[in-house]
């Protein structure tokens, strides 16, 4: 072979390397779906679908057992729901104060701060949670315990300002200049400018912003775990002073003492790609909505 | 909201001066209605608007100022309580007398362990992943595809992927549950975050290198090999360092692929099973023989796992740094 053959084979192999690198990844996505969907249809060989959808208790341990996803579902949706209420307005004023109002220094130490936060890791934070939050809940409403939905939420929304924080200060960064060096030659104060032209033009931006943070909410499992009590029951009408379980929690908690193979075992892989499908859906919402502000803007 | 421009355009041209009762100006007649009265004194708009702006800049730094101080409250709080548990028996003894005594040495190793092994799979997959789509891909329908699912797997919750390796690794293929298991899912589960750094890394060099390097007659992988990778490595390096911390902390995807509630020996082989910080601070924390008697242990274990995550956090702000005044353009 000539050394000119040489390189060109080099280089086509190295293409097809690279190739079958970048396609490695949807097919990681794809095992992923198959393991996950092929075990919960393994699940509904022996569960009826319709109990498991509409079954208001998860009791594995009782003859004969019960898998019913509502609880779950409840748990996950109002730990994750308080947590973006808390959650949304201050890292939104937050962002907008990094981005437009702290100088370039001040930003640059705050941004570093708020990465900080978002590498502790959960099972730090469930720690923290179960010794100083819990206790406090407790002696705050009186309760028998403070492991409550409430203390969920305070640590997820914790967990939720980082991603809240970053993206949204990055899609407010890139808001272009002339828009707003025109909105102050008209006259607009600075805090006119940022929520009658900053905010609009970055509100796509923004909304993704929220929309990944309620995934990382609804997919995170240690913190949660550690301080929401975990019992298996729709919250009454103490709603988020009721002790709870998120779909993660159920997962983590469960798995460990399951047989392979066993109804259970398949259930709570039928849980498991519900939240599968639950972040899949927030993910592509995320992903349509940041296009449009590229489109936009 | 257009004041301030009438009353330049006023000072500017103040001949055609048109006597208005107006106090409060349209947007359109900007020509010739002067707002003269309100020149030098704020209107009742412009002071309430003043007002909203206060208030909105102190709910921003109230809102800053609480994140700032959760961060406080979080990292000063394990530092002061972790700290005094830290002894040199801590970090170097097994832990002894049903958990309640000794150190976390087996769990730190376990830790420094996966995150290795988690790496050496990542990091090639991942550079790999994110070179192809930056350099040979050409926009269409497979690049999408691809970078659709490294968002989707970089937004798939932490526990699905230990669901997934448990399924594939332990039942499907036979492994036993072991730190080879662990750390193949954690690998996979902090590929996509390689991938997306990495991929910001290459697209920050400039496309001249890649021309100058091209009309040298230099071939595309050359020039990927000598050109691009050399000059997007600080941003790769900055990319996996934060990665570590991010196999160091996570529990979830190792809870039930190879991480143990006890083995007080030291991994033998990527085939047996080992302890890890995450999960022993979880079991310490919510399962241990006496929670209460092991609170220091608890917090000198989470005190080393936050200290793991932030020296690592820290270094990436470096390298980022270092390179940035190496490479400062003249």
């Amino acid at each position: 072979m000539t050394n000119r053959q040489i390189r060109d084979f080099k280089e086509k192999s190295m293409k097809s390397l690279f190739f079958i690198g970048g396609v490695g990844t949807i097919f990681v996505l794809i095992l992923i779906c198959l393991f996950l969907f092929t075990e919960t249809l393994n699940f509904f060989k022996t569960y009826d679908f319709i109990e498991f959808v509409t079954g208001f208790e998860w009791k594995p341990g009782t003859n004969p057992a019960q898998y019913g996803l509502l609880p779950l579902l409840a748990g996950t949706l109002i730990v994750t729901g308080g947590a973006i209420i808390l959650a949304v307005p201050i890292g939104i004023l937050s962002a907008i104060y990094i981005a437009e109002s702290s100088g370039p220094k001040t930003a640059e130490i705050l941004k570093s701060s708020v990465e900080f936060l978002a590498g502790i890791p959960s099972v730090v934070l469930g720690f923290f949670g179960l010794i100083i939050l819990v206790p406090a809940i407790q002696s705050a409403f009186d309760l028998t315990t403070g492991q409550t939905a409430l203390t969920g939420s305070v640590i997820l929304a914790i967990m939720a300002l980082p991603t809240i924080i970053s993206i949204s200060e990055d899609a407010i960064s890139a808001v272009p200049a002339p828009l707003k060096q025109g909105s102050f030659a008209l006259g607009a104060n600075r805090w006119q400018t940022i929520y009658k032209v900053i905010i609009p033009a970055a509100f796509s931006g923004i909304s993704a912003a929220i929309i990944l943070g309620i995934g990382r909410a609804v997919g995170e499992t240690m913190a949660v775990m550690m301080v929401t009590g975990n019992m298996a029951i729709i919250p009454g009408s103490e709603l988020f002073l009721s002790s709870v379980r998120t779909i993660t929690a159920t997962i983590a908690l469960e798995m460990g003492e399951t047989a392979k193979g066993t109804e259970h075992y398949y259930a709570l892989f039928a849980v498991g790609a519900v939240l599968f499908i639950l972040t899949l859906g927030i993910n592509l919402v995320a992903d349509a909505v940041k296009k449009k502000q590229r489109a936009g803007v | 909201m257009t004041f301030e421009n009438k009353d330049l355009s006023g000072k500017r041209n103040p001949a055609p001066k048109k006597e208005s009762q107006k106090t409060t100006c349209q947007k359109n007649s900007f020509q010739k209605s002067t707002c003269q009265k309100n020149a030098f004194q704020k209107t009742a708009y412009r002071k309430r608007q003043d007002f909203f702006q206060k208030a909105a800049f102190l709910a921003m730094k109230l809102s800053i100022i609480s994140v700032i101080l959760i961060l406080l409250l979080i990292v000063g709080d394990i530092f002061i309580k972790g700290y005094s548990a830290i002894t040199w028996e801590f970090l170097t003894e097994m832990p002894s007398n049903q958990m309640t005594e000794g150190g976390i040495l087996p769990c730190i190793i376990g830790t420094v362990e996966l995150v290795a092994l988690s790496l050496l799979v990542a990091v090639p997959l991942g550079i790999i992943a994110a070179v192809y789509l930056t350099e040979y891909a050409a926009d269409g329908k497979i690049k999408n595809c691809i970078e659709q699912a490294v968002n989707n797997l970089a937004g798939t919750p932490s526990v699905i992927f230990g669901l997934f390796g448990m399924a594939l690794f332990i039942k499907y293929i036979g492994l036993p549950m072991s730190l080879l298991t662990a750390s193949l899912t954690m690998g996979l589960l902090i590929m996509p975050a390689i991938i997306r750094t990495t991929q910001e890394a290459l697209l920050s060099v400039p496309k001249e290198y890649r021309e100058a390097s091209h009309a040298l007659g230099v071939t595309k992988w050359e020039t990927i090999r000598r050109a691009v990778l050399p000059s997007a490595f600080s941003g790769m390096i900055t990319g996996i360092i934060i990665s570590v911390g991010r196999a160091a902390g996570e529990t979830a995807p190792i809870l039930f692929t190879g991480a143990v509630y006890y083995y007080p020996r030291l991994p033998d082989s990527v085939f047996s099973p080992f302890m890890a910080l995450s999960y022993h601070l979880y079991v310490m924390a919510t399962e241990s023989m006496n929670i209460e008697l092991t609170r220091s242990l608890q917090y000198g274990t989470a005190f080393v796992l936050l200290a793991i995550v932030f020296v690592m956090n820290l270094a990436a702000v470096g390298v980022r740094k270092y390179y940035k005044m190496k490479f400062k353009p003249n």
